[in-house]
């Protein structure tokens, strides 16, 4: 039998270098997936909390199924990475949450040594009527900025249910990173999309955001705050469609330019079927508001600190 | 402490500031009264040294040094500091984390953040951990901006019309405040166009056209300020068009 137990501690340490506690991670009171490029490390179900994994030969399948009614006292943690330079990470999942369930999902990606990595992630989403998922996806990466990162999502609301999604790439370069997340909500459903990335170098962001607000009295946000620095060039797609009475949703974007060679654009798309829905957005792209480096450096901190603590704040 | 020589500055072709001449001393609350658009903020903005407000002509010290070119960020070291008439929002900083960030320059006086939040009545308990973003009304904003500067401890504090979008019943916290300021050695300039505001100064000035009208004590000048300045549209006249003021 193979042993893991060096890899074992990489991709723990690596869990950690993202800001996720390794010892909760290997807790069995937690459920819990830990896959390590191709091969599924841990994996941990509890009572109303079902974790099915299958290793692939590019990376892992992953059934995820939390009964209905179930509300779980502990976040499920889900950890992949990939230690080498170089490979291929292909995660497929598929998410069912049970009528009137709650669940809290902490993810963390690591690839702290990439010189040419590929993570693809591949999500379908079903968050069943009246239930609540909140999903926080955290990235740690090199410095290399040698990573593709491709996470995809398709999420599907049931009526009364409640998903909120964070993604945050705050940590080493970026990469190349094209997030693409749709979530369609039903009636008296809530959605929340909300993406931080720090880009860096050559660094290239993409990040599309979609709501489809289909059920009655659906509402849905679709926030992004990214900052291009260096040679970055980052684009923010914020996609609303009101499909149905009294829906509500709202795309709002942050993107702040740091340096002469960075670039960033934001492309709303709203579109109103139903005349009783509302989409509203807002952008902002630009550099660091003067106002705000002139606060902070009224209180003795240098122009570099007054936009470290701006960014790092707009970030978390 | 602070003076001013001759200060003018010139912006997109109106003289905006001119032949200003002022001293503060070591714990003086001095206050500039005038009406909008006489030249306060702006008066406020070059003591402080912000982008865009470089004086034309002029000097500035501060303790016998000549900061007239210095950055913000040196005068600020130097122990100036500015609460902003609108301040700015921060999104993901907490009361906490901006409070901590006057403290990183801390004079002696400097209050820790929890008393500077009850010094300007706010509820630590309540406010710590908010973020200083959209999500504080107008009144609570401004009372965290005064609790920054008292984090700060400085040896100036220049405060840009505290008492603006302050509820009536709290403006006697604002002039506790200001004293408190005083009573810790900290000098302030007060930049209000409340003439009861003004009056916890131990010298006042008004402000006309960009220019020191009349110095002297807070009562004789609110006086003059109700009697002439209220009703005076001699504001912000452009170089071409400048007449003498009646």
């Amino acid at each position: 039998m193979a042993d893991y137990s060096e890899e074992f501690a990489a991709i723990a340490r690596a869990y950690e270098a993202s800001g996720g506690d390794a010892a909760l991670l290997f807790n069995k009171r937690f459920a819990g997936l830990v896959v390590s490029h191709h091969r599924i490390l841990y994996r941990n179900s509890i009572p109303g909390v079902l974790i099915e994994g299958q290793e692939t030969p590019t990376g892992a399948r992953a059934r995820i199924t939390v009964s209905p009614g179930t509300v779980a006292a502990n976040p499920v943690h889900l950890c992949f990475g990939v230690l080498p330079k170089e490979g291929l990470q292909e995660i497929v999942s598929e998410f069912e949450i049970g009528e009137g369930a709650k669940v809290n999902f902490f993810a963390h990606c690591s690839f702290p040594n990439a010189t040419k990595v590929k993570h693809i992630m591949d999500a379908r989403v079903h968050v069943g009527a009246h239930a609540e998922m909140a999903y926080s996806e955290t990235h740690y990466h090199g410095e290399e900025g040698g990573v593709e990162v491709l996470p995809v999502a398709r999420v599907v609301v049931e009526d009364g249910g409640i998903f909120k999604n964070q993604f945050k790439l705050i940590q080493g370069a970026a990469g190349d990173v094209r997030l693409d997340y749709e979530v369609e909500l039903k009636k008296d459903a809530v959605g929340e999309l909300d993406a931080r990335i720090y880009g860096k170098k050559q660094d290239r962001i993409l990040v599309k955001e979609s709501l489809f607000l289909n059920g009655e009295r659906a509402r849905g946000l679709a926030k992004s705050r990214i900052v291009a620095s260096d040679q970055c060039i980052s684009e923010v797609v914020g996609e609303a469609v009101g499909n149905a009475p009294d829906a509500r949703g709202h795309v709002d974007c942050v993107e702040i330019i740091k340096g002469k060679q960075a670039r960033a654009s934001a492309v709303p798309k709203l579109q109103v079927i139903d005349d009783r829905a509302k989409l509203t957005h807002e952008a902002a792209i630009g550099s660091v508001d003067k106002k705000q480096i002139e606060t902070l450096m009224a209180r003795g901190l240098s122009e570099d600190e007054a936009i470290d603590v701006v960014v790092k704040g707009m970030l978390r | 402490m602070l003076r001013l020589t001759d200060i003018s500055l010139v912006k997109e072709g109106r003289k905006i500031l001119h032949d200003i001449n002022l001293e503060v001393e070591k714990a003086e609350i001095r206050s500039i009264l005038g009406v909008n658009g006489t030249g306060k903020s702006t008066l406020a903005y070059v003591i402080m040294g912000l982008s865009g407000y470089e004086p034309t002509t002029g000097r500035i010290e501060f303790q016998g040094e000549d900061i007239t070119t210095l950055p913000i960020s040196e005068r600020a070291k130097r122990g100036i500091t500015l609460a902003w008439q609108e301040p700015a929002r921060f999104e993901g900083l907490t009361v906490s984390e901006y409070l901590e960030v006057g403290r990183r320059h801390a004079s002696q006086t400097s209050l820790r953040p929890d008393e500077c939040l009850e010094k300007v009545g706010l509820d630590p308990g309540k406010y710590l951990r908010r973020a200083v973003d959209v999500s504080l009304s107008g009144g609570e904003r401004k009372r965290i901006e005064l609790a920054s500067v008292l984090a700060m401890g400085p040896r100036l504090a220049i405060l840009d019309e505290p008492d603006s979008g302050i509820d009536a019943l709290s403006i006697q916290n604002i002039v506790d405040v200001i004293r408190t300021f005083s009573r810790t050695g900290t000098a302030v300039l007060l930049i209000t166009h409340h003439e009861d505001v003004a009056a916890v100064a131990d010298r006042a000035s008004t402000l006309c056209g960009g220019t020191v009208l009349k110095t002297g004590d807070p009562a004789s000048i609110a006086r003059f300020f109700r009697n002439h300045c209220r009703e005076c549209t001699h504001v912000n006249v452009p170089l071409e068009q400048e007449a003498n003021h009646g």
